[in-house]
């Protein structure tokens, strides 16, 4: 990397060096971390990341392109986190260190034009902002309904693209009409006796191409008593800008997601993506800047609950019998729903409750599928050696059902399901499961 | 360099890294302030490529650094003066498990947690149990000679070598032992080989003892209201012939430490706390702890728990297991040291610890296992403080110093490494120096494994305590 000078000063001013020291090098994180299971290359893993930021900052090496590169290849799924006897914030440290690297690329012309692109239709475009978010999700039905999509796969065309992305294709889930995404209201009732006032967080994917999941957590949420509020106003979490380095686009929709939601009258804001949630954990590092900001981020992210934690906690399983024929489930993790939202136990609670099917856990679990938001994009070896992983421990369990709680997870599982599994399984977000174990009306 | 060029020219290029990044991940192990650049990272994917790394580095006197997952507290891993880190990350095979012999065959980079977890699937025990087992390697475990929980009752890892294959600095292949469980032929190498911190040779292949697996474990807790108490009743226990396999121990500060962590409802005025816990057959455990428990009452405990299930156990366990987690959250720099007595000795060497911290003004919080007399002092600091710094190296000194007047050790189970070489000759004395260098010499003419570690430039000026060994 050119200018490495610059790069290093930027590194030593946004890296919290308190958090950098707090590292005792223990090694206690190297057997959470996927990355080092899988290469056991100490460049790697989380202690060995730390080192290599803090030997930037100390002046022991240049940030050169393996650095940048170690950077890059770690998940960001932050099972480190919760192993960490020293409670070293891991996360901060990453996000921070790939913002600089990313200001200094774009300060310095670095940023070659295809990466400019990208991240201008993606972060500046697409996520910045909901009506365009809808009129993307707008296109993908269309390639999907219209016949386009057939006839796409026809022609081939998709061979002209990465291998990675052919086989994301094939596994997109169809999108509802819009007039569908349309008819919800902004207020609804809970059924029977209301138990919570809670506001809910829907996400941008989810609000669009998981519209369904959405509408099914919402159902969930008034059978357990719920009033529910969904402000309108309310934006992407801008987890991904975060974990790509773009802070500044953060930061904007930090800002929206809390005046959206703070005049609300509500006891939890609820959120149904284990991504989204954790990253709105995370507002107050993002805006602790800013004092006034700091504060009314610190009040926000009081009122975070994912989904299955509220349903447990309200009693949802002593007001509804869960029922669903014979089957196997299994439950993969949602990273960051467990190491930073710590709900690790509801969805297993919820899944255990449900009357006909039998739950098997799986082995390691709690170890990421390699999805990490668009890290299987842009890692695509890491990522499906990952996969390829988990899915071995997948079909130990002998599941038809493989029950996720984000997008990105669900979406990995599918691949995983497209290119290692069996005909007999499907991937399926909890809430669209236990919807599916309502009781009919 | 040329000897990187001629290495590169024997073994095949992608298990050689000389990247910077490569070379700053492999810079440190998990020892505070100690840092130091290797000039190449290299990963063998068998004996022969050992063999011949050994031989260019023997030629062109480069240091080795043997390293498994650098989770040594005492500096042993640190690459001090440059040269090659040998990494095992290919080498991590568990080769046999022989349930004739009840043995298991492994190579130095197999995870030791792992490991065990394989050989209970048949029903098989591997006993050795250091905290980091689910992190550190058998290689590892072996060159340090690793200890754990389990060590009053099963012995630590040399107990459990039966066999090594080692490759000398000249790039030979050295055998010892066998699946043997009496072997008198010649000098026991085995035993040399274990804890000698890769600086004899590099360990290749290892066969370990296995056990049968203890049918049932019981685990207690008590509370005493002063140490004493606590000290008097690990006695007592030892005493009446029995051999629990936990006997942890936690002092008062270490107990303030983790309620204020962990909000758990430690009472707070309690001056130290027994975990206790015994395996074997259902009726052993259970006649076992009920005369445990007795003798905690006895002895002036002012709570006593059973756990009724493993569950429960658990809940049991957590103070003992969050210690290191409460305590390394206090300050950036946390020192965890090792030193170790007679087990009857463990009162007085609270003792002397607490009045140590007292003497150089730093917070000393202990806890260990109490079983086999290893105490954990542990310091919390921040090692940008220089001045607080040097005032804990000297407690650390004295520390040292009153464990020998106790009959004890400079290290129980953390190793000597770099940390503790200056301190070595007050255990051994300067004949005990003088054999240990000729054996280095016999193995290592040149000086190229693990250098500056368990052999001091200077042994550290020893201040008179009164008294002495």
């Amino acid at each position: 990397m050119r200018q490495p000078a610059q790069l290093t000063s930027r590194m030593t001013e946004k890296l919290d060096y308190e958090e950098l020291l707090g590292c005792m090098r223990c090694g206690f994180c190297l057997p959470t971390c996927p990355t080092y299971i899988r290469s056991k290359d100490e460049t790697a893993s989380p202690r060995g990341r730390i080192a290599i930021m803090k030997g930037v900052v100390d002046g022991l090496i240049e940030p050169d392109a393996g650095v940048e590169k170690t950077l890059n290849e770690c998940l960001g799924c932050l099972a480190c986190e919760p192993a960490c006897p020293a409670g070293v914030r891991y996360s901060v440290l990453l996000e921070d260190a790939r913002a600089a690297i990313t200001e200094h690329k774009r300060a310095t012309g670095q940023m070659d034009v295809r990466e400019r692109m990208i991240r201008k239709v993606v972060f500046d475009g697409l996520f910045m902002n909901k009506a365009n978010m809808e009129t993307a999700t707008g296109f993908l039905r269309f390639y999907q309904q219209s016949g386009v999509q057939t006839l796409t796969r026809k022609l081939r065309i998709l061979d002209w693209f990465p291998d990675q992305l052919q086989k994301m294709e094939a596994i997109l889930p169809p999108v509802p009409p819009k007039a569908a995404r349309r008819r919800r209201s902004e207020r609804l009732k809970a059924t029977g006796q209301p138990t919570a006032r809670i506001a809910f967080f829907t996400g941008c994917l989810m609000d669009t191409m998981f519209y369904e999941t959405n509408a099914n957590t919402i159902k969930l949420l008034q059978a357990a008593g719920c009033d529910i509020v969904i402000p309108d106003t309310q934006q992407c979490c801008g987890a991904l800008h975060g974990h790509a380095g773009e802070q500044a686009g953060a930061v904007q929709l930090a800002k929206q997601n809390i005046e959206a939601f703070e005049a609300l009258d509500v006891d939890y804001i609820i959120t149904n993506a284990g991504g989204c949630g954790a990253f709105l954990l995370g507002y107050d590092h993002l805006l602790k800047q800013d004092p006034d900001w700091l504060a009314r981020a610190e009040r926000f992210k009081d009122k975070i609950k994912d989904f299955a934690s509220i349903l447990i906690e309200i009693g949802f399983l002593d007001r509804v019998t869960l029922t669903l024929p014979k089957q196997v489930i299994t439950y993969q993790d949602s990273c960051h729903l467990r190491n930073v939202q710590q709900g690790a136990l509801a969805p297993r609670l919820l899944l255990q409750a449900i009357q006909g099917p039998t739950y098997v856990e799986q082995r390691h679990a709690d170890n990421c599928c390699g999805s990490a938001g668009v890290y299987n994009l842009l890692q695509p070896i890491i990522a499906n050696d990952i996969l390829e992983m988990k899915m071995g421990h997948v079909r130990d369990t002998a599941a038809q059902t493989i029950v996720t709680s984000n997008p990105g997870c669900h979406l990995q599982m599918q691949l995983g399901i497209q290119e290692h599994g069996t005909d007999s399984m499907r991937a399926v977000h909890l809430a669209d499961l236990l919807a599916e174990a309502l009781p009919h009306t | 360099m040329d000897w990187i060029n001629h290495l590169q020219t024997e073994v095949e290029d992608d298990i050689i890294f000389t990247d910077a990044t490569t070379r700053l991940a492999y810079s440190f192990d998990a020892t505070p302030n100690y840092q130091a650049m290797p000039d190449a990272v290299v990963a063998p994917r068998s004996t022969k490529d050992v063999q011949a790394i050994m031989r260019i580095c023997h030629t062109y006197r480069v240091p080795v650094i043997p390293r498994g997952s650098a989770t040594n507290l005492a500096g042993g891993t640190t690459p001090l003066a440059g040269g090659v880190v040998l990494d095992f990350r290919h080498l991590d095979k568990i080769l046999e498990i022989d349930e004739k012999n009840l043995t298991v065959t492994v190579e130095p980079g197999c995870i030791t947690g792992r490991l065990i977890e394989a050989v209970e699937a048949k029903g098989l025990f591997y006993p050795p149990d250091p905290s980091s087992m689910k992190i550190s390697t058998i290689g590892g475990n072996i060159s340090e000679n690793s200890g754990g929980l389990r060590g009053l009752k099963y012995g630590v890892t040399a107990d459990y070598v039966l066999a090594l294959e080692a490759v000398l600095p000249n790039g030979e292949i050295l055998k010892t032992g066998g699946k043997l469980a009496k072997d008198v032929a010649g000098y026991d190498l085995t035993r040399l080989l274990v804890g000698s911190e890769g600086t004899l040779a590099v360990i290749t292949k290892a066969t370990l003892k296995l056990i049968p697996l203890p049918e049932t474990k019981q685990t207690m807790l008590a509370h005493f209201s002063d140490l004493d108490g606590a000290a008097r009743t690990v006695s007592r226990i030892i005493e009446s012939r029995i051999i629990p396999v936990t006997l942890e121990f936690m002092d008062k500060k270490t107990i303030e430490v983790v309620e204020a962590y962990a909000n758990i409802g430690l009472p707070t005025d309690v001056g130290a706390l027994l975990l206790l816990e015994q395996d074997g057959p259902s009726e052993v455990v259970h006649r076992d702890i009920e005369a445990m428990h007795a003798i905690c009452l006895a002895e002036g405990a002012s709570f006593v728990e059973v756990a009724r299930d493993e569950l429960h156990a658990e809940t049991l366990r957590y103070a003992r297991r969050t210690a290191l987690s409460a305590l390394a959250r206090l300050r950036p720099t946390t020192i965890l040291e090792d030193a170790t007595v007679p087990r009857s000795e463990i009162a007085e060497m609270v003792r002397r610890i607490e009045a140590i911290g007292r003497k150089y003004r730093i917070e000393i919080a202990t806890f260990g296992h109490a079983g086999d007399g290893n105490l954990h002092p542990t310091v919390a600091t921040d090692a940008r403080d220089h001045e607080e710094m040097e005032r804990v190296e000297a407690a650390f000194a004295d520390i040292f110093a009153a464990a020998l007047e106790l009959g004890g050790t400079i290290t129980g189970e953390h190793g000597v490494g770099a940390m503790k070489a200056p301190y070595l000759e007050w255990k051994l004395g300067a004949s005990g120096i003088d054999v240990m260098k000729g054996i280095k010499l016999a193995f290592d003419p040149y000086g190229i494994m693990n250098p500056q570690k368990m052999f001091a430039k200077a042994a550290k000026k020893r201040l008179v305590q009164g008294g002495g060994v």
